[in-house]
């Protein structure tokens, strides 16, 4: 934390320490992200200050004797600053985004906080948060199979589709996590087929059961960082390059591209890592004339062969 | 900040707090330790930067002009300073939990915990989302465009704002003139709607097609937003509400395709080890898009526009 975030932390943290009379070092540290170090000094500095006059009895006064914060004498800045504009409005921004969720249980507790918030900060948070707005997908089929096997515990049995490999897979999954991500679900579970942690999207689970099985992902399992943007590509996969027209200038925002370089007049040439080969191919082709692949030589081929025998379909009638 | 500086602001805040009568400029460097003495320039200076530092922060200072005296007063009012009286019952709090979870990586990040932070503080007990499922529900939002910044403070400020622009599959990056209305995120990506000036009309842009930097102009509250504005409407495709009114039918070779198997209103065996589906549609160019990735599994038989809309792919990828 920045030393000019300080001023605004000291005045959250004398309101929390008279609210919260007796609180233990460790504990306000934690809830201000800060060292014990860091809270003493800043305790250290609020028990230099007061009401003008500054003679003892004007002068806040602090203890932390074996640990435990007593605060007093001062009243003048007892209650928090108000929310902030931003503050207010990035908490609003999400609960109206709860709000939209299928499936999400407390609706009431929502609009009860909703309404709570508004009132504490103002019209002008009430009018900017409702101008950023959160678009969510329709409820997947799947969501509340999802929710019932993460409430119970329950093992899940799905049948799920990968697109990258045109694959449908039975697999047996733990549910560790449901994840939301911009307005998308996606299931973090421990899959027994994969023998790690994966992320499933909600949307592309054919079918799905709730075993008569306790889930039970091994210890230690942890639900794992989710990147969304489908695939996560590794190093170890080979690097391909792209020419891109005006037209297929999309790949460059759909894809993660490791490099992107105009060559003028709108065209673009990009370099992208993709764990599959088929892929790639089936990029290449769905780009036709508005992208080209520069290299490897190898999936350039793959590509003008793969059209080369899709056309003798066309050309056969 | 210094600790020193720290420390007079700190003064600073309680003393103009305390005081129910509005206080010369004089009688705070009396009244605030850490004011130099000496040098009424300095002082000048440094009280100047003073008071511009809390109202960044968000404290209200007021300023009195009496007829009667040569000094501006200055003061802040206890009720536009604190944080009114706020109590969540025990599920409202799970939910403020959750929410300020939501932004975690992104821009705003910093804006809800410092939120949080203010209402825990104010003695609202808020719980670390474990209310929620068990506490197995996470939700996110990312803003990772660099645009971001800029356009939310431009919303919130009501300002216009001027930035380079290209616009899709265009060739020419424009410098567009918007007055914002709002920003929409739609399947992890942000846009933001407003009026274009130099169009005269209203237009949606996608933050990551913006190409530099987001320059605010004009004045703070200029931006009107027109009454009823539905944000997310005007950024939805029509594909999710419109009905696919067409059918294709396409060939494909038994056990391969399954992405298009999933989508197809009717799947029947053909001869010679293909099977045949139904699959509607609206746009012939998507339907080609996604079709021709099938390569040599997948044939679209017709209609003829959707037909030749794969032939020009394919020999498109073969050129």
């Amino acid at each position: 934390m920045s030393t000019a975030d300080r001023l605004p932390r000291l005045l959250a943290l004398v309101p929390y320490l008279m609210s919260h009379p007796g609180a233990q070092v460790p504990e306000v540290a934690k809830v201000f992200g800060l060292t014990e170090k860091q809270l003493i000094d800043d305790l250290q500095l609020v028990w230099m200050c007061g009401l003008p006059g500054h003679t003892p009895g004007d002068l806040i006064d602090v203890s932390w004797d074996g640990g435990e914060i007593i605060i007093d004498n001062a009243d003048t800045i007892a209650r928090p600053l108000r929310l902030a504009v931003d503050e207010a409005s990035a908490l609003l921004v999400a609960l109206r985004m709860l709000a939209e969720l299928p499936e999400f249980g407390d609706r009431d507790a929502l609009s009860r906080v909703i309404a709570k918030l508004e009132r504490a900060a103002g019209e002008a948070a009430a009018v900017v948060s409702s101008q950023v707005a959160v678009e969510v997908d329709a409820a997947p089929d799947a969501l509340p199979t999802v929710n019932e096997a993460l409430r119970r515990r329950r093992r899940l049995s799905l049948r799920y589709y990968v697109p990258g490999r045109d694959e449908v897979t039975p697999r047996e999954v733990d549910p560790m996590r449901l994840v939301m991500v911009d307005g998308r679900s996606y299931l973090s579970g421990w899959c027994y087929r994969a023998e790690a942690v994966r992320l499933f999207r909600l949307d592309r689970m054919l079918t799905v059961d709730v075993l008569d099985v306790p889930a039970d992902p091994p210890a230690g399992a942890e639900p794992g960082e989710v990147t969304p943007g489908v695939f996560r590509p590794s190093p170890s996969d080979e690097l391909v390059e792209l020419e891109l027209t005006p037209a297929g200038r999309w790949v460059a925002e759909y894809y993660p591209c490791e490099e992107v370089t105009e060559l003028g007049e709108g065209r673009l040439r990009v370099a992208l890592r993709a764990r599959d080969q088929g892929w790639l191919v089936r990029l290449a082709l769905r780009l036709g004339d508005t992208g080209r692949v520069l290299s490897p030589a190898s999936l350039a081929a793959s590509v003008r062969e793969a059209a080369a025998s899709a056309l003798k379909l066309y050309e056969s009638v | 900040m210094s600790r020193r500086k720290t420390e007079r602001l700190l003064n600073l805040v309680i003393c103009l707090l305390a005081t129910r009568r509005p206080l010369s400029a004089d009688h705070i460097r009396q009244a605030v330790p850490g004011y130099d003495a000496e040098n009424d320039e300095a002082f000048q200076r440094m009280f100047e930067r003073d008071k511009n530092e809390l109202r960044e922060i968000g404290i209200p200072i007021e300023v009195h002009k009496d007829p009667w005296e040569e000094d501006p007063g200055y003061r802040i009012v206890r009720q536009s300073y604190e944080l009114p009286e706020i109590t969540l019952e025990p599920d409202e709090a799970a939910v403020v939990g959750l929410a300020a979870q939501v932004w975690q990586r992104a821009s705003l990040a910093e804006a809800a915990g410092k939120a949080l932070l203010k209402l825990r503080a104010g003695g609202v007990e808020t719980e670390e989302a474990g209310g929620v499922l068990g506490g197995a529900l996470e939700l996110r939002l990312d803003t990772q465009d660099p645009a971001f910044p800029a356009l939310w403070e431009a919303v919130r400020d009501r300002r216009a704002v001027r930035f380079p622009y290209r616009a899709a599959s265009s060739q020419t990056v424009l410098t567009r003139t918007v007055e914002p209305w709002g920003v929409v995120s739609r399947r992890g990506r942000w846009y933001m709607v407003g009026h274009d000036r130099d169009r005269d009309d209203a237009r949606v842009f996608r933050l990551s097609r913006i190409t530099g930097p987001v320059t605010p102009i004009g004045r703070p509250g200029d931006v009107v937003v027109p009454e009823g504005v539905d944000l997310k409407s005007m950024v939805g495709y029509s594909d999710a509400l419109t009905v696919r009114e067409r059918t294709a039918l396409i060939r494909v070779r038994e056990g391969t395709c399954q992405g298009l198997r999933q989508v197809a209103k009717q799947v029947r065996p053909a001869s010679g080890g293909w099977d045949e589906l139904e699959i509607d549609f609206n746009d012939p160019e998507r339907l080609a898009g996604w079709v021709v990735g099938f390569a040599a599994d997948a044939e679209v038989v017709g209609p003829p526009d959707a037909r030749d809309a794969v032939i020009c792919r394919l020999k498109g990828a073969l050129a």
